[in-house]
């Protein structure tokens, strides 16, 4: 079998999709956010200069994964940051804890790609797979 | 996903299908789909008609779940899709109305003729591209205060107007003079304020832009002069929203109707489609914040239409009301409105959700401006940077079966990575360029996702509209100079 990518990102429409896969599901989520990114900039070129602590509860594993990303993706607009590092230092169905590290946004080095508005709840999946799990969130560009 | 919509049609008449409620079980109306059957074809390939029966769950969905021609798959509704909600047992959806909420496009007339503006055309843009703020990152010009943003959360285009951006006349040619009562700045949060401030006054990017074009085509003489429209002049079209501030409001109201749907036990075949009802705490709140989004995005177009005014004056050096340059019009194409329609000869009031979709009401309405009281209100259709753009006016028909709606635009055909992939190699920019189109973008390399290939070719969706009477042709307009972020 031919090992899938940690992640990547998918076709749609009108905007973007983004799958994030792990051994866990913190790893999921840490690769979800680089698919989240990897949109936005070239992940190489950011330095981890920076880093934000991020803590978000939700009522599932799904809506964690919303809230994961729309936090992040909030973080990145308001202090001008794009991120590349993510370590999720706790996390359960209901409430992740984690720290992201990156850089302010610097449109001549990092390359800059899509504007992302929101993190949909479209074909929002947080799945169990052979090997560990898989999520799946469509971006609104 | 459920397999076969397209034998599940039924054909009304050349631009009309029906989606039955026999389709999904849940749906309590049927679908109806604008398109002729070459459009219907283009829509195979994604799960807009899926999306179009999803809506038909919503409770208190009147007549039918509709899609204007422009429809795409979108996340919850449709884009291009049209829902009726009864404000007795009736819900509001935020998936209904979009993240980008009141996103909208905004029509600006001119004396100016091409060879007016030909010489001067590098000059312009580069005008344009520097005062209109576009792209990621981009941060506003202008610097708001809390208190300010509650009043421009309250007031909309008016507070600019109020410190001089804008002709007084502007708000006679915007959507509802461009602020929806009913905004409540205690039902927005933090996080959108702080969005909101950092990107007041920017275009955004994506399928946003900014075009000066030239009006190559008339098809209703007395609409266009009008809307004070000829073959030959030159106009200033743009299309955007309310930027990160109705972002977050969307965002964050998702969660709280999550949650509603839960409380008030609505069963949702997409999570996109979270709703509460009208008449609840949580339905109002969404209203309440959602206007004041709608009021953020009239006041970022007016913003930009002050500034492209200027931009115009400076290079052309007349001022802006020498060069003719009023409004024709601002419309929405992502808002919920509550709005008074006919249902079964009885007049009603009614949640109206146009999800990538355009109001259009008549000749004679009381909220068409009096100068276009008699030929309709003008209807924006944004085409695609390559081929042109029409204006449309409002009809009696569109107000009898669409709830007074319309498309929106083109609509996309292809995905982003698709249309990139098919255009590998393909110097976007420089066949623009041939053709004499000025291009000022900020990321040149994602222009492919935003060429012509990626859209319907939005004659034909205008085509459908005219056909099935929801809309009429009035003008063309032909790209001279594009600017996007």
């Amino acid at each position: 079998m031919i090992a899938q990518p940690p992640f990547e990102t998918f076709d749609h429409t009108a905007d973007v999709g983004i799958v994030g896969r792990g051994l866990t599901l913190g790893e999921a989520f840490a690769n979800a956010a680089k698919a989240m990114f990897s949109l936005m900039v070239d992940l190489d070129r950011i330095e981890p200069r920076e880093e934000r602590r991020i803590e978000v509860e939700a009522d599932d594993r799904e809506g964690l994964l919303v809230a994961w990303l729309a936090e992040l993706l909030y973080i990145s607009e308001v202090d001008n940051l794009v991120f590349n590092r993510f370590d999720v230092d706790e996390i359960s169905d209901t409430r992740v804890v984690a720290h992201a590290f990156g850089e302010p946004l610097d449109l001549d080095r990092h390359n800059p790609k899509l504007m992302i508005k929101a993190v949909t709840r479209h074909m929002l999946e947080v799945a169990s797979v052979a090997g560990g799990y898989q999520v799946r969130v469509i971006l609104d560009i | 996903m459920t397999k076969g919509w397209l034998s599940s049609l039924e054909k009304v008449d050349d631009y009309r299908w029906r989606l039955p409620t026999s389709y999904k079980p849940g749906m309590r109306v049927p679908g109806l789909i604008y398109a002729d059957e070459r459009l219907l074809r283009t829509m195979a390939g994604d799960q807009a008609v899926e999306q179009v029966a999803n809506v038909a769950f919503l409770p208190g969905v009147v007549g039918y779940s509709m899609a204007m021609p422009d429809i795409h798959w979108g996340y919850g509704f449709p884009i291009g899709g049209v829902a009726a909600m009864r404000l007795n047992g009736g819900v509001v959806s935020p998936g209904g109305v979009g993240f980008d909420i009141n996103c909208g496009a905004r029509l600006i007339r001119t004396d100016l003729t091409e060879a007016d503006v030909r010489p001067v055309l590098d000059r312009l843009a580069d005008q344009l591209f520097r005062d209109v703020p576009s792209g990621l990152g981009a941060h506003g010009p202008l610097r708001v205060s809390n208190n300010e943003l509650d009043d421009i959360m309250l007031h909309g285009a008016a507070w600019m107007l109020d410190r001089g951006y804008g002709a007084p006349d502007d708000l006679d040619a915007t959507e509802s003079r461009g602020c929806l009562a009913g905004a409540d700045p205690a039902t927005v949060s933090r996080r959108a304020r702080e969005r909101g401030q950092e990107q007041l006054g920017t275009l955004g990017a994506g399928n946003h832009f900014l075009e000066i074009e030239v009006v190559e085509a008339v098809y209703d003489e007395e609409a266009a002069r009008a809307f004070g429209l000829e073959i030959g002049r030159v106009v200033v079209f743009f299309h955007c929203g309310s930027r990160g501030f109705g972002h977050q409001v969307c965002q964050d109201y998702l969660s709280v109707m999550e949650k509603a749907a839960r409380q008030f036990e609505i069963v949702l075949p997409d999570r996109q489609l979270a709703c509460a009802p009208l008449d609840s705490k949580q339905g109002k709140d969404y209203l309440a914040a959602m206007a004041a989004a709608a009021n953020f995005a009239w006041a970022n177009r007016q913003a930009i239409a002050h500034w492209t005014r200027g931009a115009f004056a400076h290079v052309l050096g007349r001022p802006a009301a020498e060069l003719g340059m009023t409004q024709v019009y601002d419309v929405a194409h992502n808002i919920a409105k509550v709005e008074e329609h006919r249902v079964d000869g009885q007049s009603m009031r009614l949640c109206v959700h146009r999800k990538g979709a355009t109001r259009a009401f008549p000749a004679g309405h009381a909220e068409v401006p009096p100068r276009y009281r008699k030929v309709g209100q003008p209807v924006l259709v944004p085409g695609d940077m390559g081929r042109y753009s029409y204006v449309c006016a409002g009809t009696e028909r569109a107000m009898a079966e669409t709830w007074g709606s319309t498309c929106h635009g083109a609509g996309r055909l292809q995905s982003r990575g698709a249309a990139k992939r098919s255009l590998q190699g393909v110097d976007v920019v420089g066949r623009l360029e041939a053709r004499g189109i000025v291009v000022r973008v900020r990321n040149r390399s994602l222009l492919a996702e935003e060429a012509s290939e990626a859209y319907k070719d939005v004659a034909d969706v205008v085509e459908v509209l005219d056909r099935a009477g929801i809309s009429r042709k009035v003008a063309r307009m032909k790209p001279l100079a594009v600017i996007k972020g």
